[in-house]
């Protein structure tokens, strides 16, 4: 059997690695560069109803080991992603994670129902936690009761499985994990961005025109090996583990913590190879560690 | 094909106040096919800073596998970049995005390139081919100063230069766009790279009938993922519209993109 090979719900992955949403665009860039098929899966950029130009650039703000970003869920709308982006990514042999995004239920729930009907797309992954729109999005993410209701309106519709993206901007991320749960939801797919801020201190402003950002990239690592810690041990929901990954290393840290799978995010930009290359060194980990199964390092810290 | 190669830094200058040229080995020069196109480079080997810098390509040897890029050390990046030597080596990732389309200027015609501050560096590998290739230019190469100015020498052996100083320390003083009015520069065509604001009064001169530009803007990934670096086409009804500087650029058509 091969080692890094996991099934999860609407999933059969190769191999437990996939680039996150919003750092691999559909992954036309990146096609460039590897096959497409080497990976676990895509999280696809954020998809809405309507396409969104998204926020005034300056978009991006370096902090020291991560990044800021307000690009605001900039995406051509539901029927150009479906129409050119998910019917171009079929040539590839890969699962599609795609991700939902909206102002209002409505919207999550018109971009799920005709999403989940592509056929590469293997599961949905609702974001209710991006930091950079104006509406919805964070509020979702951070009432446990409407979390809960949308994501059970969600699963009303869709075709496929429904993974939930938890927002670390909470204070108790056990009860968001719960309410999802409750509603229904397949799987969780956790942390999206902290919210920061950077200033000029020459000319006194916020950096990004958004003035406040979503933080990415191996800082906020420790927080979300917290919150998978804690998650984990509190739903039987499988997890999708993001938030800083850069090394093979930083990915054994995540399964001890509780993941079942992970995403790789800001990496993508510092290195657009490290997908493939994280996979290639995994399974080397593996064998050199004498670990039969990628799945048996889960949990290991508080098991 | 993009690649990521560690190069070898062959020789490294301070050649103008902050202004740094360095010199680069290895066998990724092989693709650089066309000016105007950029390096992303990861400037450290740690996590700090953490994303790459974009610089432009300055001239390309590739008979020596060897291209040369100047900087303006800055930032905490360009700072660490400056501290690299001979032997060194650099992660760069390149060449990436989209250049300056040398054959638009026909044998026999006149080009006008015009350059702002650390816009200067990628208009001479442009000058160096079009030259090759028929053409004769003319450069307006804009400073904040003298200390700031580099490269006039290098841009008067291919033809005819002009420098533009804030402060009229050096060459004329004034703006770009002011030497090109003051001498009635026309040209077939023109070719333009420095700040945003320089480069919507330069299309507003209206000194050739048409011409290319090149933008600068904060990037992300340099290869078109991240949409950190986004601009909006001048046409557009629907103002969902976009361009991804890094990745359709940074080389536009005059007049496409809003500037």
């Amino acid at each position: 059997m091969n080692r890094l090979s996991i099934e999860l719900p609407g999933l059969s992955l190769k191999n437990p690695v996939m680039p996150a949403s919003g750092c691999f665009g559909f992954g036309r860039e990146y096609s460039q560069l590897y096959d497409l098929g080497s990976l676990g899966a895509i999280m696809i950029k954020a998809t809405t109803e309507e396409p969104r130009y998204g926020n005034p650039t300056p978009r991006v703000a370096e902090t020291p080991a991560g990044m800021l970003n307000a690009i605001g869920l900039q995406n051509p709308g539901l029927e150009k992603v479906i129409e050119n982006e998910l019917e171009w990514l079929k040539q590839f042999d890969v699962p599609i994670i795609a991700n939902v995004a909206g102002s209002m239920t409505e919207d999550y729930v018109a971009v799920a129902k005709e999403i989940s009907k592509a056929e590469n797309v293997h599961a949905l992954e609702l974001n209710i936690s991006c930091p950079n729109v104006k509406t919805g999005g964070i509020a979702f993410g951070t009432v446990p009761e409407t979390a809960k209701e949308l994501t059970k309106r969600v699963k009303e519709v869709s075709d496929v499985p429904v993974y939930v993206k938890l927002s670390p901007n909470v204070t108790n991320i056990v009860e968001m994990a719960k309410a999802v749960e409750d509603g229904g939801a397949d799987g969780i797919t956790m942390i999206n961005t902290l919210i920061g801020m950077r200033i000029d201190v020459k000319t006194a402003r916020p950096i990004l025109s958004n003035r406040t950002g979503g933080l990415s990239g191996p800082a906020v690592k420790p927080v979300a090996i917290r919150m998978v810690y804690e998650v984990s041990q509190q739903t039987r929901l499988p997890i999708i583990g993001m938030g800083g990954i850069s090394t093979v290393e930083d990915i054994i840290e995540f399964y001890l913590a509780g993941a079942d799978a992970v995403a790789v995010g800001t990496a993508n930009f510092v290195n657009p190879f490290v997908c493939p290359e994280l996979i290639e060194q995994l399974d080397q980990y593996l064998e050199a560690h004498n670990i039969n199964h990628i799945s048996e390092l889960k949990g290991r810290s508080w098991k | 094909m993009i690649q990521k190669e560690l190069m070898t830094v062959t020789s490294q200058t301070e050649i103008a106040h902050n202004i740094y040229e360095m010199t680069l080995q290895g066998t990724l020069v092989d693709e650089m096919n066309e000016p105007g196109r950029f390096v992303h480079l990861k400037t450290g080997d740690d996590m700090i800073p953490l994303l790459r810098r974009p610089i432009s390509i300055a001239r390309i040897e590739q008979e020596k596998q060897e291209f040369t890029m100047i900087y303006r050390a800055e930032g905490a990046g360009t700072i660490a970049l400056a501290k690299k030597r001979a032997g060194d080596k650099v992660d760069v990732l390149g060449p990436l995005g989209h250049g300056f389309p040398v054959e638009e200027a026909k044998s026999g015609q006149t080009a006008l390139l015009i350059g702002g501050g650390i816009g200067v560096p990628p208009l001479y590998e442009l000058s160096r081919r079009l030259n090759a290739h028929g053409v004769k230019t003319i450069h307006v190469l804009g400073f904040q100063n003298q200390e700031a100015a580099f490269y006039t020498e290098q841009f008067l052996a291919l033809g005819e230069t002009y420098v533009a100083t804030v402060d009229g320390s050096l060459g004329e003083k004034g703006f770009v766009t002011d030497v090109v009015r003051n001498h009635g520069i026309t040209a077939d065509i023109f070719y333009s790279c420095g700040p945003t604001l320089m480069l919507k009064a330069v299309e507003q001169l209206h000194a050739a009938p048409r011409g290319y530009i090149s933008l600068e803007e904060r990037m992300g990934c340099g290869i078109g993922a991240c949409f950190a670096c986004v601009c909006h086409p001048a046409q557009d009804e629907s103002g969902t519209a976009y361009l991804k500087i890094c990745s359709d650029g940074p080389v536009f058509p005059a007049g496409e993109v809003a500037l």
